[in-house]
C-alpha cells in the first residue's frame, strides 16, 4: 500500500505528496504527458531529443548538471511512445535544490543552439548503438510499422529513421516546448522523507507563477482492426534465425489488460513457463523464447519472439509457438497454474515497494492513468482474472489476422 | 508578494556521514559464517548463499561459471522442472550468479514461503548432479548467446580487454565455443563438490529476518549441511601476465557504424589505502555524468551517447578502466581527448569548486546507495570480500571529505599513465 496525498496548483499542476520515512533520500518525480506518439510523422524522434535538451540549460541555470550534482542529487530522464518522465534523487535535507532545478527548466529553457548541435548527435549516436550496431538492433524499427498502420506506435521512440533527428531545428523545439511543457500537462511525485505541508510550500514557491498554459488537445488516430496476417523476411547479418509476432492487444486501462498481462506470464515468466519447458527444455527447438506485452496508454502489442536453435527450419519453429499459443485457446488452463502466475505478481509487488523512485514513478504514471491510487489496486485486479478469462482473451488475440511475423534469416556462413 | 530570484540557488548541505547497519554476525556449527540485516517493513527476504570460486585450472574459469548457472538444473531428488515449477509456484526468485572471485545462489522470497522453499536450496547446495540432458542443453543455448554476442562490438572489446590486462588466467580467460564443447559433467559434479562447502561459503540474510528463520536456516544450512572431512580451503593467487604492447589493438569490423572502446590497466584493491582516493580520481575523470570525460567527449563534441571509467577491486587485483562506443569516423578524435583529460588531471589541480561539487556528489551518491536493507548488505559485501570492516566507511569519508588538490595529482600520477594503458578499438580505427 503506497499512501499519498494530492494537491493542485492553481496554474493545474498536479502534485502528489508521498511520505517514506525509512530513507534519508527524497525524490522529485516530474512526469510530462507527452510522448513519441504526439510527434508529427515527418519529425519522428523529436519528443526523446526533446528530453536531452531538457538538460542543456534553463532560463535561469545556464547549467543544469553541475548545481544538481553539487547538491548530491543523481537525475535522469526517459522518453518512451505515451510520457516523458524526469526525476531527480537527492539527501532530503537539499529538496529546494530539486524544486528550484525542476521549476526553471518548467519556466523556459534556454533554447541554446550547442546544446541542439550537440545533442542531435549524442542522439544519432544512440540510434546507432541502440538500434543498428546490434545483431536485431532494428526488430522494432521494422516490427512496429508492420503491426501499426496509422497510429503514431507505428515509429518508435527513437525515431523513425536517423534524418529526422539531423534536421531537427530551433523553432521546432520552441513550438514543443511552448505546447507540452506546461503545468497543466504534467505530474509531480514528491516521495521519501519529505511531508505534505513542507512539500506545498515549496510547489507553490517555485512552480506556482508558472504560466498555466493548457492541455494540449491529442487526436490520435485509431488503429483499424487487423483483419488478415502479415509477414515480414529479412535476410540479415545474424548469427541465427530469429521470429517475432505481434498480436494487438488491450490498451493499459482496459478491464483485460491483466488478464492478458496474466497470459504472457503463463507463457515465460520463470523457468517453468510453458514456452521456455516445452519449446527450449522438451522439445529442444529454440535456444531463448520470451513474451510480453508492450503496456502502452493506447492498445498495444502482445510480442512472442524466440531464436530456434541452427538444425530447426523457420516453419517448425513456427509451427511450435502457434500450437502453444493455441492450446491456450483451445484447452482451459488448470487453477494451479494461474495461481503459480498470481503468486509471482503478489510477490514482485511486495518488492517493488522497497524503492522510492519506483514508488514515485508508478504514483505519476497511475495518476496519468486516471487515478495514482490505482497502483494500490493492481494486485486486486490481477488476483480477480479466472481461467475462463485467460482462455477468452487468449481467443481474442491469437487469431491469424491478428499478428503481424517478422523473421530475420541468417545470411549463410555470417561471420 | 516578493518576486524570486531564480538565478540564485538555494542553500544545501553537504552530506558528511551515513549511518549504516551493522549486521549480527553469527557462526553455525559446520563453521558457516553468516551475517543477518534484520530491517524493514515488508514481509521479505533476500538470503544469499555466496561460495568462493575454485578453479580446476586459471584458464578454465568456465567450468566454475558452469556449476553456477546449472544450480538449478536438477538434483538427486528433484528434475530441473520440479525444481523450477516449486520456486515459481511459491511466488520466489531464485537467481545464481558468477562473479570474479565468489558464485551467489540468491533468494528472493516472502517470509511465509521460506518453510517450502529452504530445504529445496538445501538439497540444491548439497545434492546438484548436473543431469547429461540439462547439461547439452545448457552447452547448446550458451554457445548460441556467444555467436549473438560476439556480433556486438562492447563485447568482444570487453573480452579482448580483460585478456590484455589480465592474461590467460581466471580474470583473463575468454572461452571460446570449443571451451563448451569439451565441459564434461564428472568435472562439473568434482569441482560442486569441492567449492560448495559451508566453510567456503558465506550467508547473508537481509530483510524482515524472524527468529523462526533464523532457526530453521541453522537447522538446515549448519546441522544439515556437512563440509567434506578432508576438506581445506585453499586459493593461491592467479599468475598475471599483463600485455606488454600499448599501442591500440584493434579488431577490425568493416560494416561497423562505432567503435566500441575499451582501455585501462592494472590498479589497486580496496584494501588498499589509496583506493577511496583513486575512486574520487575515477569519478572526476569519468565516474559521473559531469565527469570530464563525458563533458568533452559527449557534452561538448557528442561523439558518443555514453563514456564512462571505473574501478574494479577483486580478490587478487583490481583494474581500472575507460569505455565508450563512438562513431567510427571520431574513433581516433576519441582517443585523443581521453589522452587529454588523463593529461589533464595529472599535469593541473584540479579547481577546488570541481572537487568540491565531486566530495558533495560522491557522499549524495552514497547516501542514496543506501535505500533499503538489501542495499545496507551490499555495502557490507564490498568491505567483507575485501577482507575489511565496515570500518572502512569511516576511512572512506574522511577520505572523500577531506582530499586535496595536491593528493588528486599525487594520485593521478601514481596510477593513471595513458602511455602504458592498454587500448583496444573494435570497429575502425579510422
Amino acid at each position: 500500500m503506497v499512501s499519498f496525498d494530492r494537491f493542485t496548483l492553481t496554474n493545474g499542476l498536479r502534485v502528489l505528496v508521498h511520505q517514506d520515512n525509512t530513507t534519508p533520500m527524497a525524490v522529485v518525480n516530474l512526469l510530462y504527458d507527452v510522448g513519441a506518439r504526439d510527434e508529427n510523422p515527418g519529425q519522428t524522434g523529436f519528443a526523446h531529443l526533446f528530453e536531452h535538451l531538457m538538460f542543456g540549460g534553463s532560463a535561469n541555470i545556464p547549467n543544469f548538471d553541475g548545481p544538481s550534482q553539487a547538491a548530491g542529487a543523481q537525475n535522469n530522464a526517459f522518453t518512451s511512445n505515451d510520457i516523458t518522465n524526469y526525476y531527480i534523487t537527492l539527501p532530503a535535507a537539499n529538496l529546494e535544490t530539486a524544486f528550484w532545478l525542476e521549476s526553471d527548466r518548467m519556466l523556459s529553457l534556454a533554447f541554446s543552439e550547442k546544446s541542439l548541435d550537440v545533442q542531435r548527435n549524442v542522439v544519432c549516436e544512440e540510434f546507432k548503438q541502440r538500434y543498428l550496431d546490434q545483431p536485431y538492433g532494428d526488430v522494432w524499427l521494422r516490427l512496429r510499422p508492420l503491426a501499426y498502420q496509422v497510429h503514431p506506435y507505428r515509429w518508435a521512440t527513437i525515431g523513425q529513421e536517423l534524418a529526422h533527428i539531423e534536421d531537427a531545428k530551433m523553432d521546432d523545439v520552441k513550438e514543443f516546448f511552448a505546447t507540452y511543457y506546461t503545468p497543466a500537462n504534467a505530474c509531480l511525485v514528491v516521495a521519501g522523507h519529505v511531508d505534505t505541508a513542507g512539500v506545498k510550500e515549496l510547489a507553490e514557491k517555485w512552480f506556482g507563477s508558472i504560466p498555466a498554459g493548457r492541455k494540449p488537445p491529442r487526436q490520435l488516430p485509431v488503429e483499424p482492426e487487423q483483419l488478415e496476417a502479415r509477414r515480414e523476411l529479412v535476410h540479415a547479418d545474424v548469427p541465427q534465425h530469429a521470429i517475432y509476432i505481434a498480436f494487438h492487444g488491450p490498451a493499459r486501462y482496459d478491464k483485460h489488460y491483466h488478464a492478458v498481462d496474466l497470459i504472457t506470464d503463463l507463457l515465460s515468466q520463470g523457468s517453468s513457463s510453458r514456452l521456455y519447458r516445452r519449446l527450449v527444455k522438451e522439445n529442444e527447438l529454440f535456444s531463448e523464447i520470451n513474451a510480453y506485452q508492450t503496456g502502452s496508454i493506447d492498445p498495444g502489442l502482445v510480442v512472442v519472439e524466440g531464436k530456434p536453435l541452427p538444425n530447426v527450419p523457420i516453419e517448425t519453429a513456427e509451427k511450435a509457438i502457434w500450437e502453444q499459443l493455441e492450446q491456450l485457446c483451445n484447452e482451459r488452463i488448470a487453477p494451479y497454474e494461474l495461481e503459480k502466475v498470481k503468486n509471482k505478481i503478489e510477490s514482485t509487488m511486495v518488492f517493488a515497494e522497497m524503492a522510492i523512485l519506483e514508488k514515485a514513478m508508478n504514483l505519476a504514471y497511475f495518476e496519468l492513468l486516471g487515478d495514482a491510487d490505482g497502483f494500490n489496486h493492481e494486485r486486486d485486479r490481477y488476483l480477480a482474472v479466472t481461467e475462463a478469462d485467460i482462455q477468452q482473451q487468449s481467443q481474442r488475440l491469437f487469431r491469424r489476422e491478428n499478428s503481424s511475423t517478422l523473421i530475420y534469416l541468417a545470411n549463410a556462413h555470417a561471420q | 508578494m516578493h518576486m524570486l530570484n531564480r538565478t540564485i540557488a538555494p542553500a544545501h548541505a553537504a552530506t558528511t556521514r551515513f549511518e549504516l547497519i551493522k549486521p549480527k554476525h553469527l557462526t553455525f556449527p559446520n563453521g558457516l559464517q553468516v551475517f543477518v540485516f534484520d530491517s524493514g517493513d515488508q514481509e521479505l527476504v533476500r538470503i544469499e548463499w555466496i561460495a568462493g570460486n575454485v578453479f580446476v585450472a586459471e584458464d578454465r574459469a568456465l567450468l566454475t561459471t558452469c556449476v553456477c548457472d546449472m544450480l538449478l538444473e536438477g538434483t538427486g531428488t528433484h528434475t530441473s522442472a520440479q525444481v523450477a515449477e516449486h520456486v515459481d509456484f511459491h511466488g520466489a526468485f531464485l537467481v545464481p550468479s558468477f562473479g570474479f572471485d565468489q558464485s551467489s545462489l540468491t533468494l528472493f522470497s516472502l517470509t511465509k514461503h521460506l518453510p517450502s522453499l529452504l530445504p529445496l536450496v538445501k538439497e540444491i547446495l548439497t545434492n546438484s548432479i548436473f543431469p547429461e540432458k540439462e547439461l547439452a542443453t545448457y552447452i547448446r543455448n550458451s554457445i548460441q548467446k556467444l555467436q549473438v554476442s560476439l556480433k556486438k562490438n562492447s563485447f568482444v572489446a570487453r573480452r579482448q580487454f580483460n585478456r590484455a590486462v589480465f592474461g590467460n588466467n581466471r580474470y583473463g580467460c575468454t572461452p571460446e565455443i570449443s571451451e563448451y564443447e569439451r565441459i564434461d559433467r564428472g568435472e562439473l559434479l568434482s569441482l560442486f563438490n569441492s567449492q560448495y562447502q559451508p566453510k567456503n561459503s558465506t550467508l547473508i540474510v537481509s530483510g524482515k529476518v524472524t527468529d523462526e528463520v533464523t532457526h530453521l536456516l541453522e537447522q538446515l544450512f549448519g546441522h544439515e549441511w556437512q563440509n567434506t572431512p578432508d576438506f581445506e580451503q585453499h586459493d593461491a593467487p592467479p599468475v598475471f601476465a599483463p600485455a606488454s604492447v600499448t599501442a591500440p589493438m584493434v579488431v577490425e569490423r568493416k560494416d561497423a557504424l562505432q567503435s566500441a572502446i575499451r582501455l585501462g590497466c592494472p590498479s589497486i584493491g580496496r584494501s588498499h589505502r589509496d583506493f577511496p582516493g583513486l575512486q574520487v580520481i575515477n569519478t572526476i575523470l569519468g565516474g559521473y555524468f559531469g565527469s570530464r570525460l563525458m563533458t568533452n567527449i559527449r557534452e561538448d563534441k557528442g561523439y558518443t551517447y555514453n563514456v564512462g571509467s571505473g574501478l574494479a577491486s577483486l580478490k587478487h587485483g583490481a583494474f581500472f578502466t575507460i569505455a565508450s562506443e563512438v562513431g567510427v569516423d571520431v574513433t581516433k578524435a576519441t582517443l585523443v581527448e581521453i589522452q587529454k583529460e588523463i593529461r589533464r588531471l595529472r599535469d593541473e589541480p584540479v579547481p577546488e569548486e570541481e572537487l568540491a561539487l565531486v566530495r558533495n556528489y560522491m557522499m549524495g551518491a552514497m547516501l542514496g546507495s543506501l535505500e533499503n536493507v538489501f542495499s545496507h548488505a551490499d555495502k557490507f559485501k564490498n568491505v567483507y570480500f575485501s577482507g575489511l570492516g565496515l570500518d572502512y566507511y569511516d576511512y572512506y569519508t574522511d577520505v572523500v571529505n577531506g582530499i586535496t588538490q595536491e593528493e588528486v595529482l599525487r594520485l593521478a600520477n601514481t596510477y593513471l599513465d595513458y602511455d602504458k594503458m592498454v587500448k583496444v578499438i573494435v570497429g575502425k580505427l579510422g
